[in-house]
């Protein structure tokens, strides 16, 4: 009997990593998917917080993939050791804090560790030449497949026939003559080879996999360091970036307003972390407070809390404000007028 | 065969699913996890995971107080 070889696939959640691992089970090859929770990934939540997504489906498309392939999908924390990498980025960041070749060697690195504990044989990453990101460009490639460790195990389906031969194509175990040899930027190819495998309805992320190419999502990562004078994060404080209004009026503090009923309710979870506030007689977002405000910044927060609330209007609203520890107090203020609250504020 | 409860609320997808998947590994064929989560992504993508990975959904997601209640049977 021929072994059965086993091979461990990358799932993003894309078009991809998805073609990637189809050409591979064509093969005959047993596939498992694995997949990385790194807490800047696109996925799920943003669209279980915010409402007006309701209607959409909220799939975790990483899930969804590996239910179209028929394989299993393991998911994998790795939010504490991926601080590393976003923070001190060996090879340094793209386009914005996206340590994208970092990152990718690290994730082939686990991978590399699971195979070996699971027994399987070779990695699979849906990896094209010459398009984004920055790992994927050509010269960059053999590293990689080096600093992860997977030298030639590391099989990249989409592109295989551009680079030299990999162990399993080698040893036979896969057939290279029916691998892809993509590259560039065209998503064509990948469109086609997806209509020929009839997959019509897959996730299309708009820059790239995840929130630390997102510019605006940059910037409020950015001002959180320069604010807490130290560059490092807690899941908390990644996932809040993604959550709501972020205004810093002065250095001492942030606020972070809900922009609606999902954002409050999701901010409401972090009253025992934040000092908080909301308007009382009148209908108005949650606000939590980031940062050590004088009793002079916390009544300015609380003027700017009333500048969003349905009493944007009157003379004066009572703000109520509740600290970490639970001890509250109310607040008269007069709501910010618009022309008071400059645009700079807004992280 | 025994029974099981496992706590993910306040969570956000993807989290509920790695901790239903973390308690799974621990647990034997036949047993019953309730989990009790908020974030109703849950709704889609634990049910999701279970197909995926061979366990069974016991009944249909369960919405009391503000918990999304999900029981599932652990599979071979
Ligand atoms: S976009 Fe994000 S997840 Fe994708 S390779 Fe770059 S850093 Fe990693």
């Amino acid at each position: 009997m021929t072994k059965q070889y086993k091979a461990v696939s990358l799932i993003s959640g894309g078009l991809d990593s998805m073609l990637a691992t189809q050409l591979v089970l064509a093969q005959g090859i047993h596939v498992e998917g694995i997949n990385f929770f790194t807490g800047f990934c696109v996925e799920g939540h943003t669209h279980a917080i915010r409402k007006h997504d309701k209607n959409k489906v909220k799939r975790n498309n990483a899930l969804w993939v590996a239910e179209q392939l028929g394989i299993k999908l393991h998911i994998i924390d790795i939010v504490e050791e991926y601080k590393n990498v976003v923070l001190n980025p060996k090879h340094g960041y793209g386009q914005h804090v996206n340590p994208c070749l970092d990152c990718k060697i690290f994730m082939v690195g686990k991978a590399k560790a699971w195979m070996e504990a699971q027994g399987f044989d070779f990695i699979i990453t849906g990896e094209v030449i010459g398009q984004r990101p920055m790992s994927q460009l050509a010269k960059r490639m053999p590293i990689v497949a080096a600093e992860s460790g997977a030298d030639d195990r590391l099989l990249r389906p989409l592109c295989a026939q551009n680079l030299a031969p990999t162990l399993p194509e080698r040893e036979g175990w896969i057939d290279r003559a029916q691998l892809k040899d993509f590259s560039g930027r065209s998503r064509k190819p990948q469109m086609a080879l997806a209509k020929s495998f009839a997959i019509d309805d897959y996730a299309q992320p708009a820059g790239g996999c995840c929130f630390l190419t997102d510019k605006n999502y940059a910037t409020k990562l950015q001002d959180l360091w320069q604010a807490r004078k130290k560059r490092d994060y807690e899941l908390d404080d990644i996932m809040l970036l993604k959550v709501g209004r972020h205004l810093r009026p002065t250095e001492n503090f942030k606020l972070i307003i809900g922009r609606e009923e999902g954002e409050n309710n999701y901010l409401s979870g972090y009253r025992k972390q934040f000092t908080s506030m909301r308007v009382l007689d009148h209908e108005g977002p949650l606000a939590l407070v980031d940062g050590t405000p004088t009793a002079e910044e916390l009544h300015l927060a609380a003027r700017i809390t009333a500048r969003f609330s349905q009493g944007r209007d009157a003379q004066n609203v009572e703000v109520g404000i509740t600290t970490d520890s639970g001890s509250a107090h109310t607040l008269n203020v007069q709501p910010l007028p618009a022309d008071e609250l400059p645009k700079a504020w807004y992280v | 065969m025994s029974d099981h409860e496992l706590d993910a609320r306040n969570l956000l997808c993807p989290m509920p699913v790695i901790r239903v998947q973390n308690k799974v590994n621990q647990l034997q064929a036949g047993d019953i996890l309730t989990v009790y989560c908020t974030d109703p992504g849950v709704k889609q993508d634990i049910p999701a995971w279970c197909r995926i990975n061979g366990h069974a959904l016991v009944g249909e997601p369960e919405e009391r107080d503000n918990d999304i209640i999900l029981t599932l049977r652990v599979g071979d």
